[in-house]
C-alpha cells in the first residue's frame, strides 16, 4: 500500500519549501553584516514559532512518507538558489561546498551515526580522495569520472588498515587512534616532497568527454559561473550517495550496523560478527568521504596539507552530531549551517571554531538527538501492514 | 547419580562434563556436570552467585571455559564463539533486558532472525524486490510469534520497544530469542522486575510456546518457587558452582542440602 493522498499537505509542503528557498536566496544575496545577523535570527524565530503550532511535526510526517517527493524539492530548490546566483562564483562555491561536505557526512553518519564506529579523521579521508585526484589528474589519462571513483576506492583502502587497530580497541581509545592517524597524515604531507609538501599540488579540473568543467559557461550571452557544472555533478553523485545510504538503513545491514553500536554482546549472541559490520560501515563511510574529497580538489583547483587538519575532521564530525546522529536529512540542515554561517557572517570567521564547540555542547545538552533527531526504521515508506 | 535414570538413559540435548570456570581466584563454577533433556523445561536455581548465569554465559561461548565440556546436540560445543553457538541453535535472554531500546518491536526480533536472513550486501542493496518479499515474510512471522504473547502488542511492531511496559519488554525479549526456531532456549530469570500477575501471565505464554514449538527444550533460571514448581519437569540446584541436587521440584525442595543453601540452616 502507498501513502494516502493529502491534497492540503501537499499545498503546505511545496509553500513551504518555496518560503526556504527563498529564504536561503536572501540570506545568500545580502551584504551587511546586521542584514545577515537580522535574518539568521528571524529564520530561528520562525522555525521555533512554526515547531509551537505543530507545522515542523507535521511537515516531517508528510515528508517522511514521501521520500521521492523530498529528494526531489530538495534538488530543485538548490537549482532555483543556483539559477539565481547563476553568475555569482563566491555564493555558488558556497553552494558547491555544501554539496560536497554533505557527501563526506553521509559517510560519516554511516560510520558514526549507524555501527557506532568514532572516525575524527575525517579530514584525512576527504584529503586521501582529494589527493588521489591531485595525482591522478595531473600523471595519468584515467577518465576524470573514474578518478572520483578511485578516490573513494584509495580512501576505503587505506582505512581497511585503519581499522585493525580500531577494533582492537574500545570506544574513547579508538577515537584516540584515529586522531592520531589524523595528525600523522598532515605531518606525512608535510614531509613528503612528492606530493607537494607544505605548498601542496595543482589538481586539474574535470573534464568529461571534453566538457571543461572550470570555464565558465556562455548561455546566449548570459554568463554562467563554472562552479554550475560542480554543482550539476555534485547532486548528482549526492543523490546517488543518498540513495546508497538510504537503502542501507532500510535493510538488514543497517540494522546490524544499530545492533552492533547499541549492543554488542546482544548482537553476538544472535549470530552478528561485530568486526565484519564494524569493517563494512568504516569502508563504506570512507569511499563516500574519499569520492566527496577527489570532487573538492578538482574544483578548487589546488590543494595543500592545510585543507586537511584535526580542526576539519571535527567540523565534519560536530554537522554529524548538530545534525541529528543517524539521520541524513539532519545532516543537510548541519552542514549548511556550519559551512555558510561562517562565510557569510565574516564577523565570526575568527570565532567560528569557538562558536562551533558551544552549539555542539548546547545540542548535546538540549537536545542530545540533534536538530532533526532520526526517525524509527521504515523498511519502505508508506508500507503498511496487510 | 541419578541424572539419567530420570529420563531412562535418553541421550540429553545439552550436557555439561566437569565444567570449571574461574574469574582469577573465584570460582563460578566447579567442575560442573549438567544434562538438560529435550522437550523439557529444566529450572536452574540456586542462591545468588551460585554460578548460574555463568553457566548460561560460558555455554553460550560469552566467557571461555576454565575446564571441562559442553556437548549440545552431538556437537562439541566447548568455547565456540557466540555467534556459532548461536547457529547452532542454542538463544537466550538475558537477566538484565538487553533490548535496543531505541529500536522497533520488529527490529529487536529481527536481531534475533539474522541467521535466517539474507546479509547479503547485494541483496540488500540493489535487489530491493527480493529483499521486499523477505522482509513482508519477515514481518508476518515475527508477528504472528508475538500474537502467540500478546495481540495488542503485535499490532504495534513499528513502535520502540523503550516505550512499553517490562512485561512486553520480557515477551519481545523471548521472541527475539525464539524467531529463529532453536533447539534450546535459554531463559535467565525472565520475572525479574515484574509483578506476580505479570510473572504468571508470563509463564502461561512459556508454555505456551513451549506446546507450539514442538521439540523446544527449556532452560529457566528463576527465583520464584511458584514459577518453578509450576512449569519446569527437573531442576538442579547450584550452590557455589556445583551442583547440589537435582530431580522433580518436589524431590529438590525436600532436600536438606537445599535447605540449608536457601535457608541457611546449619
Amino acid at each position: 500500500m502507498t501513502a494516502p493522498q493529502d491534497p492540503r499537505s501537499l499545498a503546505w509542503t511545496i509553500g513551504a519549501a518555496i518560503v526556504v528557498v527563498l529564504y536561503v536566496i536572501l540570506l545568500l544575496g545580502v551584504e551587511s553584516q546586521l542584514e545577515i545577523a537580522g535574518l539568521l535570527a528571524a529564520g530561528i524565530a520562525a522555525v521555533a514559532v512554526a515547531a509551537r503550532f505543530g507545522v515542523v511535526a507535521r511537515l516531517g510526517r508528510f515528508l517522511g512518507e514521501r521520500d521521492g517527493l523530498l529528494n526531489a524539492l530538495v534538488v530543485a530548490g538548490t537549482l532555483a538558489v543556483t539559477a539565481f546566483f547563476h553568475g555569482d562564483a563566491f555564493v555558488l562555491l558556497l553552494v558547491a561546498t555544501v554539496i560536497i561536505y554533505f557527501i563526506a557526512c553521509l559517510g560519516l553518519n554511516l560510520q558514526f551515526g549507524y555501527s557506532g564506529v568514532l572516525n575524527f579523521a575525517g579530514a584525512a579521508f576527504f584529503g586521501i580522495g582529494c589527493y588521489t585526484a591531485a595525482v591522478m589528474t595531473v600523471h595519468t589519462a584515467v577518465p576524470h569520472l573514474l578518478i572520483l571513483f578511485a578516490g573513494g576506492a584509495m580512501a576505503a583502502a587505506i582505512g581497511s588498515i585503519l581499522i585493525l587497530p580500531v577494533l582492537r580497541t574500545y570506544s574513547h581509545y579508538s577515537a584516540v587512534i584515529t586522531i592520531a592517524f589524523g595528525l600523522l597524515f598532515k605531518i606525512f604531507l608535510e614531509v613528503n616532497d612528492a606530493l607537494g609538501g607544505p605548498q601542496g599540488l595543482r589538481v586539474k579540473g574535470m573534464n568529461v568527454l571534453g566538457w571543461k568543467f572550470n570555464s565558465n559557461i556562455d548561455i546566449g550571452g548570459i554568463e554562467v559561473s563554472f562552479y554550475v557544472n560542480y554543482i550539476v555533478l555534485g547532486l548528482v553523485l549526492l543523490a546517488l550517495a543518498f540513495t546508497f545510504v538510504r537503502r542501507v538503513e532500510r535493510s538488514w545491514i543497517g540494522l546490524n550496523l544499530d545492533a552492533v553500536r547499541l549492543d554488542e554482546t546482544a548482537a553476538a549472541c544472535f549470530g552478528l560478527n561485530i568486526t565484519r559490520w564494524k569493517i563494512t560501515a568504516f569502508t563504506l563511510g570512507n569511499f563516500l568521504i574519499g569520492l566527496a574529497g577527489a570532487l573538492f580538489a578538482m574544483m578548487l583547483g589546488f590543494i595543500a596539507p592545510t585543507n586537511f587538519t584535526f580542526g576539519d575532521s571535527l567540523i565534519l564530525v560536530s554537522i554529524v552530531l548538530l545534525g541529528g546522529i543517524g539521520n541524513p536529512w539532519g545532516l543537510v540542515v548541519a552542514t549548511a549551517i556550519l559551512i555558510v554561517v561562517p562565510e557569510k557572517l565574516q564577523a565570526i570567521q575568527e570565532y567560528r571554531f569557538l562558536l562551533f564547540a558551544a552549539m555542539v555542547i548546547l545540542i548535546l545538552l538540549f537536545r542530545p538527538e540533534g536538530l532533526l533527531p532520526r526517525s524509527l526504521r521504515t523498511y519502505f515508506p508508506g508500507w503498511r501492514a496487510k | 547419580m541419578s541424572a539419567t535414570s530420570n529420563n531412562n538413559g535418553a541421550t540429553p540435548l545439552l550436557a555439561a562434563t566437569g565444567l570449571s570456570k574461574l574469574f582469577g581466584g573465584v570460582v563460578a563454577l566447579d567442575k560442573l556436570d549438567l544434562q538438560v533433556f529435550a522437550n523439557q523445561i529444566l529450572g536452574l536455581i540456586g542462591p545468588n552467585g551460585s554460578g548460574k548465569t555463568t553457566f548460561f554465559n560460558v555455554t553460550t561461548g560469552i566467557y571461555p571455559v576454565s575446564a571441562g565440556r559442553v556437548v549440545f546436540d552431538g556437537q562439541d560445543i566447548t568455547n565456540l564463539s557466540t555467534q556459532a553457538v548461536y547457529r547452532a541453535g542454542i538463544s537466550r535472554t538475558f537477566q538484565r533486558s538487553r533490548l535496543s531500546l531505541a529500536l522497533s518491536i520488529f527490529d529487536n526480533i529481527m536481531i534475533g532472525n539474522h541467521k535466517r536472513l539474507n546479509q547479503g550486501l547485494w541483496f540488500n542493496l540493489a535487489r530491493r524486490d527480493a529483499f521486499r518479499r523477505q522482509f513482508e515474510e519477515s514481518f508476518e512471522e515475527a508477528r504472528e510469534l508475538v500474537q502467540v504473547f500478546d495481540a495488542p502488542l503485535a499490532d504495534r511492531m513499528f513502535e520502540a520497544i523503550g516505550g512499553f511496559p517490562m512485561i512486553d519488554r520480557r515477551r519481545i525479549e523471548i521472541c527475539r530469542a525464539l524467531v529463529s526456531r532453536p533447539k534450546l532456549l535459554l531463559l535467565d530469570e525472565p520475572s525479574a522486575g515484574m509483578t506476580q500477575e505479570e510473572t504468571t501471565e508470563l509463564m502461561d505464554d512459556i508454555l505456551e510456546v513451549k506446546d507450539r514449538f514442538q521439540g523446544l527444550t527449556i532452560v529457566i533460571i528463576e527465583h520464584e518457587m511458584g514459577v518453578i514448581e509450576r512449569i519446569t519437569e527437573r531442576c538442579v540446584v547450584l550452590n557455589f558452582g556445583q551442583k547440589i541436587s537435582e530431580g522433580a521440584y518436589q524431590e529438590i525442595a525436600r532436600d536438606r542440602l537445599v535447605q540449608e543453601a536457601y535457608l541457611g540452616i546449619e
